[in-house]
């Protein structure tokens, strides 16, 4: 391809570089053009996701074993400020003390598995891609054809994997709580009023909240890593981009790199935090909701 | 954004990580939390209780040393009675003995004086009665005359 022969000459341009940055790891060996494909898998999504989920259920399963009543280490103390935090939330939003078993451990896992997976944001944004262009060249594969995303959450695929796990939850407890038929009266009676002909009606806002409360839970995690993303890869193509300038900008434009770097990077230990935190109170608000009948 | 069964995948794992930590982590971690805020509630409690013991504790001895006090000055006072009545004892005693001493000795003195009284007649009389037979002579028999000289004696 003339791009390729492009990049060969002069190095990657800069569509190319974030071009490479966005495709993921997956069953196709290259960028997935389809916006939906069910045969498709993402490696390096569900190796992040996995490996820290297990880092999450390790660690806290470590303190979980170690755990003792009497003077706490630092690190037990460190989770059980989370957890507090999570057991205070969940006794605030869902007054049912049974439900509180599952939901309450829920937003635990969420709330940490989620903030792993957006601290990777945190690391070099070409360490672990470059790392595995080594290791992809070295076992004799196209070292241009080596993609890797290290960010688990700016993947669609992951936050909505989870909103709809979420949403099983809520349908869950929707039957649990008022039963399989108490449920399907509230889908055609609420919100409008319990007559048959608002009935239809009833049940078309009833599946828009659902599908709203669903896609809007996984899109705002992931639009919040995917643009954080983003922006550290323009952050690192303006430093970049002295290679090209050998005038006196270049130097400028990497005291640049290195200021906004910081800058971003700061900030996003603020949004890696709140998007887990929003993340793991809405899934106890919807929980919560499901436990409400109207 | 695209989609695919990555979508699955991530359900699966979501839900084997809630049951997890539900099953695994969340419940130690509550019960060290709980167990640790009762000790606490109780720490508290066992500190109250002990203060107010202490409470208790400073008035029974206050209470004990008073009456401790109360009861040695009675002591004292009682010691110091008996005393005074034992040396009031003492002195009558000393007084009844000093005057049976005396008295015994007023009666020795009588007697002594009384003893000495009658040696004295006697030696007088015989006295008496060697100047009368230096005097008469053979011309009084002493067996004779008995009588006389008793009677002589007697009027001494």
């Amino acid at each position: 391809m003339a791009t390729e022969e492009a990049i060969a000459a002069h190095g990657p341009t800069p569509g190319d570089y974030i071009v490479h940055h966005l495709t993921h790891l997956n069953s196709l060996g290259g960028r997935q053009t389809a916006i939906v494909d069910w045969t498709v898998f993402n490696f390096d999504t569900l190796f992040y996701s996995l490996a820290l989920g297990l880092l999450t259920v390790f660690l806290l399963a470590r303190v979980a074993r170690r755990a003792t009543s009497g003077v706490p280490g630092r690190f037990q103390a460190a989770v059980e400020i989370v957890v507090e935090m999570v057991s205070d939330q969940a006794k605030g939003i869902i007054h049912h003390a049974e439900s509180r078993l599952f939901v309450a451990p829920l937003a635990l896992t969420i709330f940490i598995w989620i903030f792993l997976m957006n601290a990777m944001d945190l690391l070099p944004v070409d360490l672990l891609p470059r790392i595995w262009q080594g290791i992809y060249g070295a076992s004799g594969g196209d070292p241009e054809h080596a993609y890797q995303r290290v960010v688990a959450t700016a993947d669609l695929n992951a936050t909505l994997g989870m909103s709809i796990g979420v949403l099983l939850i809520c349908l869950w407890y929707n039957v649990k709580i008022k039963g399989f038929g108490g449920w399907v009266h509230e889908l055609f009676s609420a919100p409008f009023g319990k007559h048959w002909a608002l009935a239809p009606i009833n049940f078309a806002m009833q599946i828009i909240e659902f599908a709203a409360k669903t896609i809007s839970h996984g899109m705002r995690l992931f639009g919040n890593m995917y643009a954080g993303e983003l922006l550290f890869m323009l952050i690192a193509l303006m430093g970049g981009a002295w290679v090209a300038d050998s005038g006196m900008t270049g130097p400028l434009l990497w005291l640049g790199q290195i200021v906004a770097g910081v800058i971003w990077a700061i900030f996003h230990i603020l949004i890696i935090t709140l998007q887990a935190f929003i993340f793991m109170m809405l899934t106890l608000v919807y929980i919560g909701q499901a436990h409400e009948s109207h | 954004m695209n989609l695919n069964s990555t979508l699955y995948a991530q359900i699966v794992v979501f839900f084997i990580l809630a049951w997890f930590t539900m099953r695994f982590v969340w419940p130690p971690i509550v019960k060290a939390l709980d167990e640790r805020a009762k000790k606490i509630a109780d720490g508290l409690a066992a500190a109250d209780r002990g203060k107010q013991e202490l409470e208790l504790a400073s008035k029974r001895s206050a209470e004990a040393l008073r009456t401790g006090k109360e009861k040695s000055a009675e002591l004292l006072a009682q010691t110091e009675k008996r005393v005074a009545q034992i040396i009031e004892e003492a002195k009558a005693q000393a007084r009844v003995e000093a005057d049976r001493v005396i008295a015994g000795a007023k009666a020795e003195i009588e007697q002594e004086t009384l003893r000495a009284r009658e040696g004295l007649r006697d030696q007088v009389a015989a006295l008496a009665v060697a100047g009368a037979e230096k005097i008469l002579r053979r011309e009084i028999d002493a067996r004779a005359h008995a009588e006389l000289l008793s009677a002589i004696k007697q009027d001494m």
